[in-house]
């Protein structure tokens, strides 16, 4: 393992202790609001300052940690199963199947799913429990996420339909679902681990502003999402870098699960 | 033979546009939130004019009605008006269209030229640090969110196109680079280093042309993705483009303009996928 | 001769010279003072204008238009709030409240050069009166069923008499811009100061002066002093507050009070905050009788001690002072004290006591278990509350509502909906539990608000369109309201009023949070502004302002 992946695994596995040991880390609960110290800097008591309402940055994001670490690479897994199937497949199949998969496929990128996910909100009860709220956010992020890597893949399965080792797989009698899985499944990674990596964030900050349907995580939990909002005040933020620490830290999950994805992609120099 | 294909093709075409109207009115008609009018919540207004307001709104109760009369209207060149904004559909996306091509426009091409510098630098040079670096930068636009980054646009006084740029570029370069470096491992490649030759002839000659078709996908999908980011930039820069006017009719329900400007990007969409298909078969037809 | 002749022509060079320095002095003193009256006055909405027409004015960004294109009999001075002559002389209201006599002012003329007279107002009225039109404008005069009849007395003198008598009717005349019977032009013929010059949608409304204004300052210059206003669409206020920072506007109409206490501590000359504004936010809990919610949480709702228990245990000036930053006052009733002649004075805002709330739902039945607060029936107390996304000091309102109603053992959920999905469920599903949400009033008159005290009114908001009052202290409030509007008397209105707000504070239907300060900024080179609490706060007075160029 060279070092770049050590250090990715390093990295993964201290945001994940923190996030698990919130309970012990944090210096308050994400909820308690300390009211005479409202957007207050760092400091001894509060290590990353105070939010708008007095509660403590650190703690707000050690347990928000927990549901986007958790949840997002969830959904972009399940985003990325469904581009594989459904483009993976068809660019494998080829001919009508190709064109019918591709049609809907432009049509989901082109659709306003933002009224589907209004939609979604209205059959939830108004007092539907914060933890199924964010099931729902990041399920239905998963089943909307596929349709960009189903097209990339397509062609990358139609580009592999006349590849010689899967010629040679076919004539050596291996056919239909298993000559798919075992042969250019494999040979697809590259796009499918691109479509996971970028789903990560894509995810987290789709999370947020889902916030505007009533979807989303909601107060006072708190989810990465959520703590990358505050960057949009952006009048005042440049004073204040601490508000910066949401940003870092994804920007190293995601980082690091690049860079031990990006194994297969390591070619001798 | 090839007549009947552009003939099937062109007609698949229309019927998913087609569809995709049709959808986009159901998905709008059924969301809640349909019938409501802000101006109910005016004190001022009667009960007479309350109900006014809601019966506007009545008219496009039934989906298959409004998109028969919608279609109908459609033919003889009247896209309706603008519930919102009480102007034509038609002079709206007329005034606005050229504004979000330009962006887009621009906005792509920075992204592309971007993402395959990198990726092809990347994948040229082999070096784990400069992966790092990369993988590093795109991972940091791709983790502001994309209202940070229009505000960001506004506080430098830089274009809109370079924030749809910086919100597209991590995604394509992420796919093109794992593309190349895939296609590194193909048995022609490692046999062309063997026997010696450039390593930018290989990338060039060898490597690239081995993705094309699949790079050519990325870029049929990118136009979407900046379609999408159109629509946040556009609001909080305050450019009068297509994707500002998406975002009010979003909010207002605006089904007229929320229908015509979904067919429009669908339009947009399959033009960008279907030429990047064939573009692709061509390749694919070349090489072999 | 030679001599002479040099001589001759050395004089002229000289009297040129002299000549063309006087002219450039001149000149140069002119531009300077052209400079200093005139200029281009830069400000933002935050949404794009619907309309042109002054008479289907609905949203604050075609009223702001209006306001400075519209030419109006009277005028609410916004810094006095006395109603003072305008297009009208001088005006008349009958003894019943139904007829208004307007003297108008000869000599003027439409922007496009049409004459003004009699026959325009007569004309105005018919349009504004049409029940096709269905405007708040209109709307607002229409006291009972019947015509409305105009009478032309003569080219400068009209009287109007409506069905019934319409209380504050002369006020009323502030919001009704005059349009031209005869102009080719239309609505785009206008009185006001400024006319329409330039519209490109989605950014910007170019106005441009009036030349035909009618109206001189006191040295008998004619007004306005400006040149032009430029009023860009922003919906998004960090975008408005940086550009404002850049010194490319002039004015912030509205600011939030985050921005506000930044902006003071770097430039304190630039904001203004000018108190207490007419707005207000509340809470209210769902009383409709068929609402889609369980039965003992209507039960729970529709208790005049429950709601005064929630409003006992909501820390009003946490709400004021964290959310608002200080720019907030907690709110009293209905009114505002910024409403000097309507507001209750006898009327204190609700003090913050948990203890005192907890005892007072002990006293209904309910118990604290393990710190969870539980009915009669063992239903734990856990409802939901509703605001609109986008807003975030509703939101932060919301929060910090939530964390004190849990020191009393109640669970709230707190839920950010966009707003047309609000608005269904208020109205037409009534589908919610609770909402906090603000209402701007434009009006000081309470019969503006008819709508909302009416048991039958669509927007009683916590329970419309009642076929008849479902409590008693609801049809006291209607009998009130119905009084005070049919009565000319302005005295025997306050009392009728005051009660109305007396009541609404012993049963809660509405709690009201706070009223906020009316912030906004503007910049140095803006002269004559004086920011106000009536909107529109900062260019009330845009036919005085000038804007000295950079």
């Amino acid at each position: 393992m060279n070092l770049w992946r050590k250090l990715a695994c390093v990295a993964l596995a201290v945001v994940v202790c923190a996030s698990l040991g919130a309970n012990w880390l944090a210096p308050a609960g994400y909820e308690k609001q300390y009211r005479e110290a409202t957007d207050a800097p760092p400091s001894h008591a509060h290590w990353l300052g105070t939010d708008e309402l007095g509660r403590d940055r650190l703690a707000r994001v050690l347990y928000g940690t927990r549901i986007s670490l958790l949840l997002a690479p969830a959904a972009a897994l399940l985003s990325t199963l469904m581009a594989a199937f459904v483009g993976g497949l068809a660019g494998y199949l080829g001919g009508i199947w190709a064109r019918l998969a591709m049609a809907v496929t432009d049509l989901c990128l082109s659709l306003p799913w933002l009224f589907l996910l209004i939609t979604a909100r209205a059959f939830l009860p108004l007092n539907v429990s914060p933890l199924i709220s964010v099931l729902v956010t990041f399920l239905l992020l998963g089943l909307l996420g596929w349709s960009t890597a189903a097209r990339v893949l397509c062609a990358s399965a139609a580009s592999l339909r006349s590849a010689d080792f899967v010629r040679q797989a076919r004539a050596a009698g291996v056919s239909g679902l298993r000559l798919f899985w075992i042969h250019v499944m494999p040979n697809l990674k590259p796009v499918l681990y691109a479509q996971f990596w970028i789903s990560i964030p894509v995810f987290i900050l789709s999370e947020a502003n889902l916030g505007i349907l009533g979807l989303g995580v909601a107060e006072p939990m708190p989810s990465w999402g959520s703590l990358l909002r505050e960057l949009e005040g952006l009048v005042s933020v440049r004073e204040e870098p601490w508000k910066f620490v949401p940003l870092v830290l994804l920007v190293v999950v995601v980082m690091s699960f690049q860079l031990l994805l990006s194994r297969q992609q390591e070619v001798p120099a | 033979m090839l007549k009947s294909r552009i003939t099937g093709h062109a007609l698949a075409l229309v019927a998913t546009i087609l569809l995709g109207g049709f959808l986009s009115a159901t998905l709008v008609r059924l969301a809640p939130g349909f019938d409501a009018e802000e101006q109910e919540l005016d004190p001022h207004l009667s009960a007479e004019s309350v109900q006014a307001l809601r019966a506007t709104r009545q008219q496009d109760h039934n989906v298959w009605r409004f998109y028969f009369s919608y279609m109908n209207r459609a033919a003889h060149g009247d896209f309706g008006t603008s519930l919102a904004l009480a102007q034509p559909v038609r002079t709206l996306l007329r005034d606005r269209a050229p504004l979000t091509l330009r962006l887009l426009a621009l906005g792509l091409g920075l992204a592309w030229v971007a993402a395959l510098s990198f990726a092809l630098t990347a994948a040229w040079l082999r070096i784990s640090a400069y992966d790092a670096l990369t993988t590093m930068v795109s991972g940091t636009f791709l983790c502001i969110p994309a209202a940070v980054l229009a505000l960001f646009s506004v506080l430098w006084n830089v274009p809109g196109s370079l924030a749809i740029a910086l919100i597209v570029f991590p995604h394509i370069y992420r796919y093109a680079r794992n593309l190349l470096a895939k296609s590194y491992s193909l048995p022609h490649i490692i046999t062309a280093r063997a026997k010696g030759l450039g390593e930018a002839r290989i990338l060039f000659w060898h490597v690239v042309p081995a993705v094309a078709p699949q790079l050519l996908a990325v870029a049929g999908v990118s136009v979407s993705m900046a379609v999408g980011a159109a629509i946040p930039v556009e609001a909080l820069c305050g450019l009068p483009g297509v994707g500002q006017l998406a975002w009010q009719a979003a909010m207002a329900r605006d089904l007229p303009l929320l229908v015509n400007i979904t067919i429009l990007v669908t339009l947009v969409t399959l033009l960008a996928n279907s030429g990047s298909d064939v573009i692709g078969l061509m390749v694919r037809g070349q090489k072999s | 001769m030679k001599h002479d002749e040099k001589m001759r022509g050395e004089m002229k060079k000289k009297r040129t010279i002299a000549l063309v320095l006087t002219i450039l002095c001149l000149g140069s003193l002119l531009g300077r003072a052209l400079a200093q009256g005139g200029g281009e006055l830069r400000f933002c909405v935050r949404m794009e204008p619907k309309t042109f027409d002054p008479l289907k004015v609905e949203d604050e960004a075609s009223a702001s238009i209006r306001y400075l294109t519209g030419g109006v009999l009277v005028r609410v001075n916004r810094q006095t709030q006395d109603l003072e002559p305008a297009l009208a002389q001088s005006w008349k209201v009958s003894k019943d409240g139904r007829q208004i006599t307007f003297r108008l002012r000869s000599g003027i003329s439409f922007s496009d050069g049409t004459p003004f007279s009699a026959g325009d107002v007569a004309y105005t009225i018919q349009q504004l009166m049409d029940p096709a039109l269905h405007s708040p404008t209109g709307d607002a005069f229409r006291s009972g069923t019947g015509n409305v009849e105009s009478k032309v007395i003569s080219p400068t003198q009209i009287s109007i008499t409506f069905p019934a008598p319409v209380a504050g009717l002369d006020r009323l005349f502030d919001q009704v811009a005059i349009l031209s019977e005869r102009s080719p032009r239309k609505e785009a013929a206008v009185l006001g100061p400024f006319m329409l010059a330039d519209y490109k949608p989605g950014a910007t409304v170019l106005l441009k002066r009036n030349p035909n204004y009618w109206k001189s300052d006191e040295q008998g210059r004619k007004l306005p002093y400006l040149d032009s206003i430029r009023v860009d669409i922003q919906p998004n206020r960090d975008v408005e507050m940086l550009r404002f920072k850049r010194g490319e506007l002039d004015l912030i109409n509205s600011l939030d009070s985050e921005y506000f206490d930044k902006l003071e501590a770097t430039s304190p000359q630039l904001v203004h905050d000018a108190g207490p504004s007419l707005d207000s936010e509340q809470l209210w809990f769902n009383q409709v009788a068929k609402a889609p919610i369980p039965v003992y949480k209507k039960n729970w709702f529709r208790s005049a001690n429950f709601r005064k228990a929630i409003s006992e245990a909501i820390n009003r000036e946490d709400l004021s002072r964290i959310v608002f930053h200080g720019h907030a006052q907690p709110a009293a009733g209905p009114f505002s004290p910024a409403n000097r002649f309507w507001f209750n004075s006898k009327l204190k805002p609700q003090a913050y006591s948990p203890d005192t709330a907890l005892k007072a739902l002990q006293s209904d039945g309910f118990r604290l278990e393990n710190g969870a607060l539980k009915d009669k029936d063992g239903n734990a107390v856990v409802f939901s509350i509703i605001t609109n996304a986008g807003s975030k000091t509703r939101e932060r309102m919301a929060v910090l509502i939530q964390d004190d109603l849990q020191k009393i053992g109640i669970h709230v959920n707190v839920v950010t909906l966009d707003f047309p999905s609000l608005i269904e469920r208020m109205t037409q599903s009534f589908d919610y539990e609770a909402i906090i949400l603000g209402l701007t009033n434009v009006d000081l008159d309470p019969n503006g608000e008819m709508n909302v005290w009416l048991s039958s009114a669509e927007n009683h908001q916590w329970n419309p369109q009642q076929k008849t009052p479902e409590t008693s202290w609801e049809a006291e409030i209607d009998r009130l309201m119905r009084a005070q509007a049919s009565s000319t008397d302005l005295k025997r209105r306050k009392e009728a009023f005051d009660r109305v707000q007396e009541i609404v504070v012993e049963e809660q239907p509405f709690i009201f949070l706070i009223n906020k300060n009316a912030l906004s900024a503007a910049s140095t080179a803006v002269h004559g502004a004086a920011s106000v609490i009536l909107s529109p706060q900062t260019f009330w007075n845009a036919e005085r302002l000038t804007v000295s160029t950079k």
